[in-house]
Formats: C-alpha cells, sequence, structure tokens
C-alpha cells in the first residue's frame, strides 16, 4: 500500500505491507487513528491495482495487489 | 553541400523524434524546451497554426526547489486520455504534452504544451483545455524546498475554477 504526496509524511515510509485480502475497513483498523481519520475524507481516493475507485469503501484488495491512498493534486 | 545539410537535418530530426498525432511523456531529467518546440514546428510544418505553452518554476518567494510526484499507473495514462479527449474535440493535426517529475530548480521548465491545427483557434483553447486540466485532474504532488525545509503545495480553489470552465 502507497501513501502518494503529502500523505507520505505521515509515515517514516511511503509504504506498508497488509495481509490479504483486505477491506476498507480492515485498512482502516491497520493504520494509526489519526491517519485513519484523513483517509476518510472524500478528498482522498483510493486506487487499487492502478485503477481509481469510485467508491473506496467498496475496496476488495486481494494478495498481491497494489493499493494507493491518493490525497487531492497540487495545483499552482 | 546539399547532403551536408541533408545530414544535419536528419541528425536533427533523429534527436527529438515526436510522435504524432500525440507525443505525451513523463520526463525524470530536464528538457530543452525551445528545441522541442522547434522540432515541434518542423514535424507540423504544414500547420497553419502552432501554439504552445512553457510553464517553469517561478524563481522568488525564498524558494530553492521544486519537487513534482507522480503515481505511474496513474498519471501518464490519464495525460494520455486527456490529450485524447482534446483530440477529439478540437480540429488538430498534433498535440504534444511533455511533463517533468523529480527535483527542478527555479527557471527550469515543468511543462510544455504544444498544439497545432489548421486555423489558431483549435490551437489556442487546446492548450489552454490541457493546462487547465494537468493542473486540476493530473495526479502530480508538488511540494517546495525554502530554507525552512519541505512544504507540500495545497490545491488551489482557482484551478478547480479553471478546470469548471471546460
Amino acid at each position: 500500500m502507497l501513501f502518494l504526496g503529502p500523505l507520505s509524511d505521515l509515515f517514516d515510509t511511503a509504504e506498508m505491507s497488509l495481509p490479504a485480502p483486505l477491506s476498507w475497513g480492515q485498512l482502516l483498523e491497520a493504520v494509526p487513528r489519526t491517519v485513519a481519520e484523513q483517509l476518510q475524507g472524500e478528498r482522498i481516493h483510493v486506487a487499487c491495482q492502478g485503477h481509481v475507485l469510485p467508491d473506496k469503501t467498496a475496496l476488495v484488495a486481494l494478495d498481491g495487489q497494489e493499493i494507493a491512498l491518493l490525497p487531492p493534486v497540487s495545483g499552482g | 553541400m546539399g547532403k551536408k545539410s541533408r545530414y544535419y537535418r536528419r541528425l536533427v530530426v533523429a534527436d527529438v523524434a515526436i510522435d504524432v498525432p500525440l507525443d505525451i511523456r513523463l520526463l525524470h531529467s530536464g528538457f530543452a524546451a525551445g528545441e522541442v518546440l522547434a522540432q515541434f514546428q518542423r514535424v507540423y510544418r504544414q500547420s497553419g497554426a502552432v501554439v504552445s505553452f512553457t510553464g517553469s518554476v517561478r524563481p522568488g518567494d525564498g524558494v530553492s526547489g521544486l519537487e513534482l510526484t507522480h503515481y505511474e499507473p496513474l498519471t501518464l495514462p490519464g495525460m494520455v486520455d486527456l490529450a485524447s479527449d482534446a483530440l477529439a474535440r478540437w480540429a488538430l493535426d498534433g498535440l504534444l504534452v511533455w511533463h517533468r517529475v523529480g527535483v527542478m530548480e527555479p527557471g527550469d521548465p515543468i511543462v510544455l504544451v504544444a498544439a497545432a491545427s489548421a486555423h489558431r483557434r483549435s490551437a489556442f483553447q487546446v492548450v489552454d483545455f490541457m493546462m487547465d486540466h494537468l493542473k486540476s485532474a493530473a495526479w502530480f504532488w508538488k511540494r517546495e524546498r525554502t530554507a525552512e525545509g519541505w512544504r507540500w503545495i495545497e490545491p488551489r480553489a482557482q484551478d478547480l475554477h479553471d478546470r469548471e470552465r471546460w
């Protein structure tokens, strides 16, 4: 699982491995509460295997699949 | 003499080979925007209009560096989709979008967008359309380096507003 952009500052590392299969609820339980709160914000998108999910709460990641946590893109 | 100049021409072409009608790239190191644009104009010399935009790292505000990060599976495919939309929507001969990622310094080019069309309006509009979407909808995250360290750049309401024009 990859933390992109500003989310990469939440941990010492920009990625972590989690046991599969993984649901959205399990993902939220696997990270600290403050991080989980951020991830639930409507501006955070989630991609699985290179596709952005229309509804991140419907996440089901299987063994070996890559999840990306995508904060809003920078403007400017 | 004729032979010599032909040889030179081919060298230049080989140096920057431009894909037609779409040439969309993510670049991990610096590029000479002027030279790429000159090559684009040579490739589309039959087009009546070429419009381009070059965005560079702004000097000032104590900023010594800018870093752009991306997500490989999404960023380039998203740019290609966007360019394909533009190609379908406007009467275009060709479109080039070269975008940097990585660490840049003030004055370095970040993005070059160039459009070729028979008449100027399409080319102007496509460059504007591409920039508004690259700024607000493409998967890039930016942070600036100042004396205090690195700072992430937040999304701006203006960028979303610009995109809604289309």
